[in-house]
């Protein structure tokens, strides 16, 4: 096999494996979005929140301190002592569906009924408030998460390919478990969208508002349900991205790296937001490999998954598996 | 009983057609112009305008450029800060090309190639709406970005891959560089605004205006009265940019001097920009001067508040601000989504009925 393709098919698939993790976060954005009809902005500023909070309970450190030190004058850090990850993950989930409770009960509460570029305009300074308040809580310094997730270059694939065609390839094993914690994510989502009681109703309220309230669905649960479901899902990108990465301040502009993937898969599909992060991911890693890199200066990923979300938009303007936008006068 | 439309008779067709056709709004307007030509620029230094005046007046610009494309023709963009790097780096390289001709010239004409490749990217607006445009502006913001960083010619070829302002003068008064005069780059900017304020006010209260409302409240309906969406769109976008890349040909060559793209016009520059014109009011070029005059004031008060006084590191006081704007505009979004536009209108008003409200 020459080498060229070899190195093709090795950057196809780390594309593939970014697109996983795209995906991830474009499904919270989905989640919200099809509930509740707000296009969650803050997705991505809540994916770090939640990490630097698992850091931040893992190691047991003061919130608050360095505002606390400021305003008293003490010099508080550390509680001393280091928790579990499994029990860190829990606590940071018990967070997480308080920030939800807070968002809907002292935000989206009041807005209900506005326009949706209002809501949207109100993620975006939700996502500012929430990113001051990580970093006054956690402090802004960057942050290794370790939550025993296995890391570095899969010895196995790199040998089978390497005796297969000559080539071995290089996949970290951070991206293989993010794949199948994604695939597992997705999987167990949609059973839940399906098969419980919150679920059917949950797609009540993402189907019609006022039907589901006249049947009894309680709109203010399923809404806090569904940041919930968010916050969940922005932990599981943070736990990967964290730990791909470290966690700091451009973990938050994930959410930028998922706002063409949901362009290209349409804002109301699951399936879209997979198969959207996947084209993304496997697009943008191979342009730059095979177009960027060589002929336009590198650092062709900041805007090629937009501009191809772009191009593709002109021709179907509801993305891949979005609902056919009807127009009425 | 202050505020009031009753009483003012027009008695020509240039009376009834003037800018401000209430006396109360005229004899402001024209009081808050006289403070701003006769008396601030006495009363200026160097601290008070590069870090009040400066940032208001070309903010202001871009946010009636911005206001004009969001609030007046409803195309959410997020690409504000590429339009700024357009806009500067087009002057930048007329000004080096050009070293001899007005910097007015230079500026006006940033604006219009601003324009041109806003025009360009307002394409796709008439295919994809809403979010999924929204979204794609952002295609504009990073690519644009990408493109000052990564193609030499842009900056020159110069080691840094910054641009900075030559110096240069208008009728023998230097106004870029290092060595200005506090009160002349104030100036310049004035004209600046205070033109883009009147042309706006004009447009905006025209037939131009009145189809880009049209196509706000509703295209299909605007269509059908015999708008053409693709000129009202395009012309939206081409206007709106003219005033941002303005804003940001002036932001870099009067107020910061030397730019630094990816850092100057990010992201974070499109949302502030954004945050402008909700908090101030969407669809009002008075809301425009308000929210840049507030964006712009909140970190400065901040900064004296929090560090001067109380003596807080500076980045807990850089968190908070964070904190504040971000629960500022939601705070605005809830209690009044019209912005401090809206907060005016209520005043006036109450002005019109006081001392006797009912």
């Amino acid at each position: 096999m020459p080498e060229q393709l070899a190195f093709t098919i090795e950057v196809f698939l780390n594309g593939l494996m970014a697109g996983v993790l795209y995906a991830l976060v474009a499904l919270g954005f989905v989640l919200i979005y099809k509930a509740s009809g707000i296009f969650n902005y803050a997705q991505g500023v809540m994916a770090l929140f939640a990490a630097l909070t698992l850091v931040g309970i893992m190691e047991g450190q003061v919130p608050f301190s360095h505002l606390i030190n400021a305003i008293l004058g003490t010099e508080v850090h550390h509680f001393g002592w280091h928790i579990p990850a499994f029990l860190a993950i829990v606590l940071t989930m018990v967070v997480m569906i308080v920030l939800a409770y807070c968002v809907q009960r002292f935000v989206f509460r009041y807005l209900v009924g506005q326009e949706p570029i209002i809501l949207f305009m109100a993620t975006i300074g939700l996502a500012y408030f929430l990113e001051g308040v990580g970093d006054l809580m956690w402090g802004s310094e960057i942050k290794t998460l370790d939550v025993g997730l296995p890391q570095g270059i899969n010895v196995w694939i790199d040998e089978f390919t390497f005796n297969a065609t000559g080539y071995g390839f290089f996949i970290d094993n951070l991206d293989i478990v993010a794949s199948i914690v994604a695939a597992i994510l997705v999987i167990g989502l949609v059973m839940f969208a399906q098969y419980t009681k919150q679920g059917r109703a949950m797609r009540a309220v993402a189907d019609d508002h006022q039907a589901a309230l006249s049947v009894g669905v309680s709109l203010n649960f399923i809404w806090i349900l569904v940041w919930s479901l968010a916050g969940f899902v922005a932990l599981v990108a943070g736990i990967m991205w964290g730990a791909k990465s470290g966690v700091q301040f451009s973990l938050s502009l994930i959410a930028l790296k998922a706002l063409p993937v949901l362009m290209l898969g349409g804002f109301t599909s699951i399936p879209g937001a997979i198969v959207g992060g996947l084209i993304i991911g496997v697009g943008e890693k191979l342009f730059e490999f095979l177009i960027g890199a060589p002929f336009l200066g590198g650092a062709t990923e900041n805007w090629f998954a937009y501009m191809l979300a772009l191009v593709f938009l002109v021709f179907r303007p509801q993305g891949l598996f979005g609902e056919k936008i009807i127009e009425r006068v | 009983m202050f505020y009031r439309e009753a009483g003012d008779f027009n008695t020509s067709y240039a009376q009834d057609q003037q800018t401000f056709p209430i006396k109360f709004d005229r004899y402001r307007y024209y009081l808050v112009l006289f403070v701003a030509v006769f008396v601030i620029p006495f009363m200026v230094n160097d601290y008070w305008v590069n870090s009040l005046f400066l940032p208001f007046l070309i903010y202001a610009i871009a946010a009636i450029g911005l206001n004009i494309l969001v609030g007046y023709c409803g195309q959410v963009s997020l690409g504000t800060g590429g339009f700024m790097a357009v806009g500067a780096y087009s002057c930048y390289k007329l000004m080096t090309a050009m070293p001899d001709v007005s910097m007015f010239i230079h500026i006006l004409l940033a604006g219009v190639i601003t324009a041109a490749v806003g025009a360009l990217f307002g394409l796709p607006s008439l295919r994809i709406k809403g979010f999924y445009l929204a979204v794609a502006t952002l295609a504009a913001q990073f690519f644009l970005v990408w493109l000052f960083n990564r193609v030499p010619w842009f900056y020159n070829y110069s080691a840094s891959g910054q641009i900075s302002a030559p110096e240069r003068d208008t009728f023998g008064i230097l106004i870029t560089g290092p060595n200005t005069e506090a009160w002349a780059t104030y100036m310049f900017c004035l004209i600046f605004t205070v033109g883009s304020a009147l042309v706006a006010r004009n447009l905006t209260r025209g037939s131009v205006g009145r189809k880009w409302m049209a196509i706000r409240d509703m295209d299909i309906a605007a269509e059908i009265i015999g708008v053409n969406p693709l000129r009202a769109k395009l012309t939206a976008f081409a206007v709106s940019s003219f005033f941002i890349g303005i804003s940001g040909a002036l932001f870099f060559s009067i107020y910061l001097g030397a730019v630094e793209v990816g850092e100057a016009f990010g992201i974070n520059k499109s949302f502030l920009v954004l945050f402008m014109i909700i908090i101030g009011g969407l669809g009002s070029i008075f809301g425009s001067f308000a929210g840049a005059a507030f964006l712009v004031l909140l970190p400065v008060l901040l900064k004296i508040v929090g560090v001067d006084w109380l003596g807080w590191p500076t980045d807990i006081v850089a968190h908070l601000q964070l904190v504040i704007v971000g629960g500022l505009i939601i705070v605005f979004l809830i209690a009044e989504p019209h912005g401090l536009a809206q907060l005016w209108r209520v005043a006036k008003e109450k002005l019109r009925l006081w001392p006797f409200p009912h």
